[in-house]
């Protein structure tokens, strides 16, 4: 099958960093103002208040984090809001050396999936941990929302700062 | 009910190199004339085209595929383009077929094009974007997390070590050295090479990852009766399935991929496959990271839960194991340009199941084959499986 | 193979200007709501199949396939999108049913254009990236230039195109889901300001926010739902160049080969006799005259004439985008071609309430993908 390789000619990053070749820049201005909607504007207006809201399903009895207005698995509106505590159990993590962009960082960063204490076992959400030593954490460490100053706070997820070892 | 049957008469691809020096339209044009040239039939006789491709963001090109469509031999044709993120590769094929099958067309041309490389300062910088824009965006997340994540997950499930999971790797890059598209075939690559190299987001090392690809691929489909006309050794597409999990990726087990589990039994239902792991003879699984090969080999069910790397460290997935697996070179070695990817799986079962995979040929008459790629939020299952 | 494939459910929300209380998940959990209810499904245990259209920039997301599947009721099934218009979606569910593969299909589209705050920025991202976006022209610049090329060519006056704006703003008046409704002469729109000559700003439409859901199922399998059906009888869609140096600027070829394929697959032969209305892409009112020539609904240079007498309005012998259509109801993005689509289904059930027609038994929906695109797809439906 060799013949049915094209010969597809590869540049290499030299000819780029050099201008050996010619190449047209963009800059897309793609801006946005998503609606939060129902269920993620109470979510968000709660993380400013210093608190973590989730939605209940009384069909299959589930506590939802992130809240939603409807109930994925069942397919029917969700029934009632429900906090959930800002404490909660590593389910994985991961010690991350490079940035969005691929610079290289000297401390990692450590995003983590944590479960939070009060919502249905398996609800994790998405946050970084900090205040720790990257060579202790562990999964099943028991960690707790480290909350900006309320003057601090937007109505966003950062409002928590990141979760530090309970 | 009976449904139509529909094979892969044709295939052909570009080169995939780090950073090519022709356009999106430019390598889907190189693939598809190789695709043509290799069952000689002509672009007026493809009754429509199916365009696969990942994000805008890659080739930056907002709706891409209607620029990419000239190039792709769309010009005056029904032309679509699916979108399941990295499953796009192995979904093309399937929406190629349930073109012909549904009757309304005889023939597809099936293309999948990526162009990561336009993107600056860092094809990565797509990925930001692909979070959700009110609860995870704001903490600047990177796709390498999600899969440190995943990889922790499952290595913390079954107690497995790097050690473990870097053979994957080690056999693919070995096996790309036989590939004349690789990008990063290497066929001295050791274990230890693996576990050398830069520490990118713990547990996923450099040499964890697929490389950074630009490439194309491109199928011709047929009905049956078209393809006994075109070759005397159509390859059929016995079975399709794909399947999407909840975007609430913190929500679910990570552990495991029950959507390819569910994608699987949809594809090996069509099929009539009861056990796969004996009438299945050769697997490309998807295999961006090298843990996910293991972890998609078990959502497969061709290995039980967390025993695909013992069945990897036995040699079973060599080559000339019992199961060969990713005798392409896979992503890992023959490179990843992501939806271009998951297609030129599917070439190689064509090759392989036609007996013309050269140097890379696995022994023994294989039968039937599996393809199966994965993307989205961890999240998305598509499988093919082809046999002649 | 040769399964008959029927449209069952229909639901739909927003329609608005703006719609701030809802996200975009919830009001596509609310038209889903409705289009299974329409139906009587229950789409967790009845749905093999779900299809949603949407391109990432639209939705400020990468990979927006992720985020598709909860509020459809699509979790853990089989389910995918499509980069292209919901007519496409369309045309994939009716593949899924027509092979055999699965007996009921859910396809959806949506538009919360309100949410982009720079859509003149990321239409013009389409262009090519070498030959045509350096020139850094607003993207409607193309509408002009190929509504020039029309008047040049003689196929209708800048009257005639102020005409469909006029008809099309006065139909929506009836449409309770219509965001731009005005009863409206042509002056106004004569002498709005020009966008790009000689188009004027009421000549273009402006964008709205809205979901829509259909249901599709083989023909047996919805003789056991409650609704009632409506046949999709053809479907086709097709491509011209992306290339502005090389495609048609005249005729709408993708519209002409798009509707052959519809025609072919419905076995009709002859449109003017068998197609009782029509709801047309009108992004740009001379699109709506230029869709209707081709797509063989009038002779060429004819449409707008037949505009001008009245031919094209809801009591006239063709009657075109009685909704109101994207000029009325707002152009809803990647949803377009599902909207237009959704008032064909409802004309067709006698469900249109003041914009009744009274004769509808077979009517045709168009779409285009809009600039800078070629792209465009269409489907017969009938009782």
């Amino acid at each position: 099958m060799e013949h049915l390789v094209y010969p597809s000619k590869g540049l290499s990053e030299q000819a780029f960093e050099k201008r050996e070749v010619l190449f047209e820049t963009w800059h897309v201005k793609a801006e946005y103002a998503w609606d939060t909607g129902v269920a993620i504007g109470k979510y968000l207006a709660e993380l400013k208040e210093g608190r973590i809201v989730g939605r209940r399903c009384f069909k299959c009895k589930r506590v939802m984090v992130p809240p939603r207005m409807f109930c994925e698995h069942c397919f029917r509106p969700t029934d009632e809001w429900a906090y959930v505590q800002d404490i909660g159990t590593v389910k994985t993590f991961s010690l991350c050396y490079v940035r969005w962009d691929m610079v290289r960082l000297t401390e990692p960063e450590i995003p983590a999936v944590i479960d939070l204490d009060g919502a249905s076992r398996g609800m994790g959400i998405m946050h970084k941990l900090g205040a720790v030593d990257s060579r202790a954490v562990k999964i099943g460490m028991r960690v707790q929302a480290v909350w900006k100053p309320p003057a601090e706070r937007t109505g966003s997820i950062t409002d928590i700062a990141y979760f530090k070892p309970l | 009910m009976s449904m139509r049957r529909v094979a892969v008469v044709g295939a052909g691809m570009t080169k995939f190199v780090r950073r090519s020096q022709e356009t999106g339209r430019e390598l889907s044009w190189e693939a598809v004339s190789k695709a043509l040239e290799s069952c000689e039939m002509s672009l007026d006789q493809m009754d429509c085209v199916v365009m696969g491709s990942a994000p805008d963001a890659f080739d930056g090109v907002h709706m891409k595929a209607e620029w990419l469509s000239d190039g792709a031999g769309a010009w005056g044709k029904p032309y679509m383009r699916g979108y399941v993120g990295g499953g796009t590769g192995v979904f093309a094929p399937a929406q190629g077929w349930y073109h012909i099958a549904s009757g309304l067309f005889d023939t597809c041309l099936v293309v999948c094009e990526e162009r990561m490389s336009p993107t600056q300062p860092h094809p990565q910088a797509a990925f930001n974007s692909i979070f959700d824009n009110f609860t995870e965006r704001a903490l600047g997340p990177n796709l390498l997390w999600i899969f440190a994540l995943e990889m922790n997950a499952y290595m913390n499930r079954y107690g497995l070590k790097k050690e473990d999971i870097a053979l994957v790797s080690v056999k693919n890059k070995r096996n790309a050295a036989d590939h004349p598209a690789s990008l990063l075939g290497d066929p001295n690559i050791t274990v230890q090479d693996v576990l050398n190299s830069e520490v990118l987001a713990w547990p996923v090392q450099r040499l964890d990852v697929s490389p950074i690809t630009d490439g194309a691929v491109a199928l011709v489909l047929a009905a049956e009766p078209v393809a006994r006309r075109v070759t005397p050794k159509p390859v059929w597409i016995e079975g399709v399935g794909w399947c999407l999990d909840t975007a609430y990726w913190t929500n679910r087990d990570l552990s495991y991929p029950t959507y390819v589990e569910e994608a699987a039994r949809m594809a090996y239902k069509m099929a009539g496959i009861k056990e796969p792991r004996k009438e299945i003879h050769i697997a490309e699984p998807y295999d961006p990271f090298d843990y996910k090969e293991l972890h998609h080999l078990e959502g497969l069910m061709l290995f039980g839960k967390g025993q695909a790397p013992e069945a990897t460290a036995r040699g079973v997935t060599q080559r000339t194991g019992d199961l060969p697996v990713c005798p392409s070179g896979g992503l890992l070695g023959v490179g990843n340009p992501i939806a271009a990817a998951g297609l030129m799986k599917i070439a190689e079962l064509f090759w392989q199941l036609r007996g013309e995979a050269g140097k890379r040929q696995v022994p023994g008459d294989p039968r039937r084959g599996v393809a199966q790629a994965w993307g989205d939020l961890m999240q998305v299952g598509t499988v093919v499986v082809m046999g002649k | 193979m040769n399964r008959t494939v029927d449209i069952v459910g229909v639901g739909w929300s927003g329609f608005g200007s703006i719609t701030p209380d809802l996200s975009y998940k919830e009001m596509i959990f609310q038209a889903a709501t409705r289009a299974y209810a329409d139906a009587g499904i229950d789409p967790r245990n009845d749905a093999q199949g779900f299809v949603t259209a949407a391109e990432d920039y639209h939705e400020g997301t990468s990979i927006f396939d992720e985020y598709t599947p909860d509020q459809l009721g699509a979790v853990l099934r089989p389910m995918h999108t499509i980069t292209g218009d919901g007519l496409h979606a369309l045309a994939a569910a009716y593949m899924n049913i027509a092979s055999g593969l699965m007996n009921v299909v859910v396809v959806e589209a949506h538009s919360k254009a309100s949410n982009i705050l720079t859509l003149d920025h990321i239409t013009a991202f389409a262009e090519d990236p070498t030959f045509e976006r350096p020139l850094a022209i607003n993207p409607v610049a193309l509408a002009g230039l190929e509504m020039q090329r029309g008047l040049d060519a003689g196929r209708y006056t800048v009257e005639q195109c102020a005409q469909v704006v006029v008809k099309n703003k006065n139909n929506a008046l009836a449409n309770p889901a219509a965001a731009y409704a005005a009863a409206i002469g042509k002056k106004p729109v004569l002498e709005a300001q020009p966008l790009a000559t000689p188009l004027t700003r009421l000549m273009a439409a402006s964008h709205a926010d809205g979901a829509i859901v259909f249901v599709l199922a083989d023909s047996d399998t919805a003789k056991r739902f409650k609704g009632k059906p409506v046949r999709v009888r053809g479907i086709g869609w097709a491509n011209d160049t992306p290339a502005l140096d090389s495609r048609e600027w005249l005729d709408a070829k993708y519209a002409r080969k798009a509707a052959e394929m519809a025609y072919r697959v419905a076995q009709i032969r002859h449109p003017r006799g068998e197609i009782d209305f029509a709801e047309v892409d009108d992004t740009f009112a001379y699109k709506e005259l230029q869709h209707l020539e081709a797509l063989q609904l009038t002779e060429p240079g004819q449409a707008g004439a037949l505009t001008e007498q009245g031919a094209t309005e809801r009591a006239g012998a063709l009657p075109v985008n009685p909704s109101g259509g994207g000029l009325g109801v707002g152009s809803l993005l990647d949803a377009n071609g599902l909207a237009r689509a959704l008032e064909v289904v409802l004309q067709l059930r006698g469900e249109a309430g003041a914009r009744q027609l009274h004769k509808a038994n077979t009517g045709l929906a168009f779409a285009w993908r809009g600039l800078p695109t070629t792209s465009g797809a269409a489907v017969v439906l009938s009782n």
